[in-house]
């Protein structure tokens, strides 16, 4: 007997302005797997995430996806997430003068309203915070700043992995979470995530480089290239592409 | 799925909900301007002879004036003989002597507005002063203010009770040939408020006065005059609406505050007359001088203005720091819309030693509206060692708008230190799609942007009025600013 899958796209052709980014992309992710995503720059890793997470702009000419048995383009994309899809954006938005904290509580209570639950007050959701803000070594002060602004680039993207920990995704999509990030914080983000593995929730890990997959180790590798996965494996396909280069599977596809 | 552009621009559109008209009867001047009609406005207030020769002045000299040309607004040219200069609600004998004889119609009218005057309903901790078009209906809290030495009342009321304090300060600030719609004010003014905070006492509720102009084809030209005397202290509030109308109404008023030394003036505007519709018809031009004279060694003169409506606002709130170690503020938030157009900043004018400013002005533009920030920092040879900040900030929404900067810095002292900084963003669909992907709508999204954009401005308001603005800027926002 199998599962519904948390996500199963199949067959994917979409672009945007008439140009054709992604071309027959086929994937399915289980519910307690961890994906990574690799391939070089423009091969329309972000065109993905994007179009998951319902960014507008983008035209799906042919082909499905399905999340938690539902069309899931058919979804405006706050409707997606409060379903538990979550982007960590490669490049994470500034807010100026809105205050993380409070924007953070509004989001959560957006998605637990949708769920049926009630809303937290200001007390439990502190409390909640604290609680998260442990897994990821995020200094507190980073909480009472403006969204993402003037954040540096390591700040951004562990700011990112905190509010996937505070809204605890279905579908967690981490885009390029690795880029910016020494390899200290790499290592807490990295454990931070290993913490949030659940399951009955799945991860799609974006990345270029294979260093991020020594910590978040994934069930599955995909190579992408020039818009569709061009060859699947296991956490060896990684390594082999680290050694290789990604020349080796370009010419052998 | 629409562009997220189509959706911020209907977001923004609302419709003007303070559109109502009131069907009282009304004394009014026939239409036009000229010598009678300033001598009966003036009897009919009762006015010495030397503020109707005052009056007969400031007409002459207007005679002189051509209207100005330089702001970055366009309209047609306004017929000054159309207008009707002398409106108000007809009452049964004489003035009423107290709330309880108004007309419970304008009663009424100030309640819809959310503004309740009779005693059980009136806000708390907040004294209002209601003109509606052309006079003073009605002053809550006046006897309470009073026992502080603390005078709060109409324009014509001072005039009539305290002639010589009036006679001192008016024009005194805003001289009647400092400018084209100063010297017609100065003409025609109607009422309005005046408060004297006494030495030494600090005001202890929010001072506020409520313009609702009602008739239709009639202007409203308001004098404010507010002093507050050595170390007093006041927050005052100015509130406004009117009645949705095809044609422009004019609307001229003329403010003016001393600080005397030590003292300190906050002075707050929520502005929200008729703005036209979206086509651009109709509407209040909003053409206002504001100043405050920072007399006194150490006082403080604080502008915060949120204009949210008129089809044309042009106004620069002031301040002359005079006194040594004096500073003036002023924080904006101006948001034009559909054809709406904005022009509006502020003067700094050091004179004294160790004199400080600052400017934050936040300009939000949609539609097919036109914001421009003009401000002038002058720093006068007399003034050593004085310090300017200012930070103009423009945000876009959608493409057809227009967001304008005229900064002028006149430096006459070395050593002086005036600071500038600006920019200009667009709403961005980055923005949006990002809060929309933490699960948020884009209405609140919007909201929150824009709420974030104006922080700074919003916590000078007094709390209550802070909400208001909020609320005002066209979504309603539930405490958004967090
Ligand atoms: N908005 C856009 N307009 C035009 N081309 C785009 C746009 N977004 C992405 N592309 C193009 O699509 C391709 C894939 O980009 P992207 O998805 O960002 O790749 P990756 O994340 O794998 O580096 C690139 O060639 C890029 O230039
Ligand atoms: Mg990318």
């Amino acid at each position: 007997m199998t599962k519904t899958p948390i996500l199963q796209i199949d067959n994917l052709h979409a672009g945007v302005e008439g140009k054709e980014i992604l071309k027959g992309l086929t994937l399915t992710i289980h519910a307690g797997d961890v994906h990574a995503l690799m391939g070089l720059n423009g091969s329309g890793k972000s065109t993905l995430a994007a179009i998951l997470a319902g960014r507008d702009g983008y035209e799906v000419s042919k082909g499905t996806v399905t999340y938690m048995g539902h069309d899931l383009l058919d979804m405006d994309p706050e409707v997606r997430a409060r379903e538990g899809v979550f982007l960590a954006f490669q490049y994470p938005v500034e807010i100026p003068g809105v205050n993380s904290t409070y924007f953070l509580k509004a989001a959560l209570n957006e998605i637990r309203k949708h769920r049926g639950q009630s809303e937290l007050d200001a007390i439990d959701f502190l409390a909640l915070v604290r609680e998260k803000m442990k897994l990821l070594e995020l200094g507190e002060d980073l909480l009472k700043r403006s969204v993402n602004s003037g954040f540096s680039g390591g700040e951004k993207k562990r700011a990112e992995i905190f509010q996937m920990a505070v809204l605890d995704p279905i579908l967690a999509i981490l885009d390029e979470t690795d880029s910016g990030l020494d390899i200290d914080a790499l290592k807490t983000v990295a454990e931070g995530v290993n913490k949030l593995r659940r399951p009955d929730s799945a991860q799609l890990v974006i990345t270029h480089y294979q260093r991020l997959l020594n910590y978040i180790v994934p069930d599955h590798v995909h190579v992408m290239a020039d818009g569709r996965i061009v060859k699947s494996g296991d956490k060896s396909l990684a390594l082999e592409l680290e050694s290789k280069g990604y020349d080796w599977i370009l010419k052998s596809s | 799925m629409s562009t997220s552009t189509d959706t911020i621009e209907s977001l923004v559109k609302q419709d003007y909900k303070y559109g109502f008209v009131t069907d009282v009867e009304s004394e009014s001047a026939p239409p036009g301007l000229n010598e009678d009609i300033i001598r009966l406005i003036s009897t009919k207030k009762q006015e010495p002879q030397w503020l109707t020769d005052w009056r007969l002045k400031s007409y002459r000299h207007w005679l002189t004036l051509k209207e100005p040309q330089w702001q970055f607004v366009k309209y047609p040219p306004v017929d000054f003989q159309d207008i009707t200069y002398y409106s108000a609600p007809k009452q049964k004998d004489d003035a009423p002597k107290s709330l309880d004889e108004v007309d419970p119609k304008l009663l009424e009218t100030y309640e819809k507005l959310g503004i309740p005057l009779r005693e059980r309903a009136r806000l708390a901790g907040v004294a209002v002063d209601a003109v509606f078009d052309s006079v003073s209906v009605g002053t809550t809290y006046r006897e309470d203010l009073a026992k502080q030495g603390i005078i709060f009342c109409s324009f014509s009321e001072a005039v009539r009770e305290h002639p010589d304090m009036v006679r001192k300060y008016l024009g005194s600030v805003v001289p009647y040939t400092d400018n084209y719609y100063a010297a017609l004010n100065s003409a025609v003014f109607s009422d309005g408020s005046f408060c004297y905070i006494p030495k030494g006492v600090r005001c202890p509720m929010e001072l506020s006065t409520y313009f609702r102009i009602n008739a239709a084809k009639s202007g409203q030209f308001e004098r404010t005059l507010i002093i507050a005397d050595d170390h007093a202290s006041v927050s005052y509030l100015e509130g406004c609406t009117a009645p949705m109308r095809d044609e422009n109404q004019l609307h001229a008023a003329v403010v003016e505050l001393v600080a005397l030394e030590g003292s300190e003036i906050k002075y707050s505007t929520v502005q929200n007359w008729y703005p036209g519709d979206e086509q651009g018809r109709g509407g209040i031009y909003n053409f206002v001088t504001k100043r405050g004279l920072c007399k006194g060694r150490n006082s403080r003169i604080t502008w915060t203005q949120v204009e949210t409506g008129s089809a044309i606002t042009w106004k620069y709130p002031s301040c002359i720091l005079l006194g040594d170690g004096s500073k003036g503020e002023f924080y904006s938030v101006a948001v034009v819309n559909n054809r709406q157009q904005a022009d509006t900043g502020t003067k700094m004018i050091h004179i004294g030693k160790n004199t400080r400013s600052t400017i934050v002005s936040k300009g939000i533009s949609a539609g097919h509206g036109q914001n421009s920030y003009r401000g002038l920092v002058e720093i006068r040879q007399s003034a050593e060692n004085a310090r300017n900040f200012s930070q103009c900030d423009s945000m876009l929404i959608g493409n057809s708008c227009g967001a304008h900067t005229f900064p002028y810095i006149e430096v006459k002292n070395t050593t002086a230190s005036v600071e500038h900084e600006a920019s200009t963003s667009k709403i961005g669909e980055d923005q949006i799609f990002y809060c929309n992907s933490r699960g948020l709508e884009t209405q609140d999204a919007v909201n929150m942007i824009v709420n974030g954009f104006c922080k700074e401005v919003f916590k000078e308001l007094p709390m209550e009025f802070a909400v208001e603005a909020q609320k005002l800027l066209g979504v309603s926002l539930e405490g958004s600013v967090g």
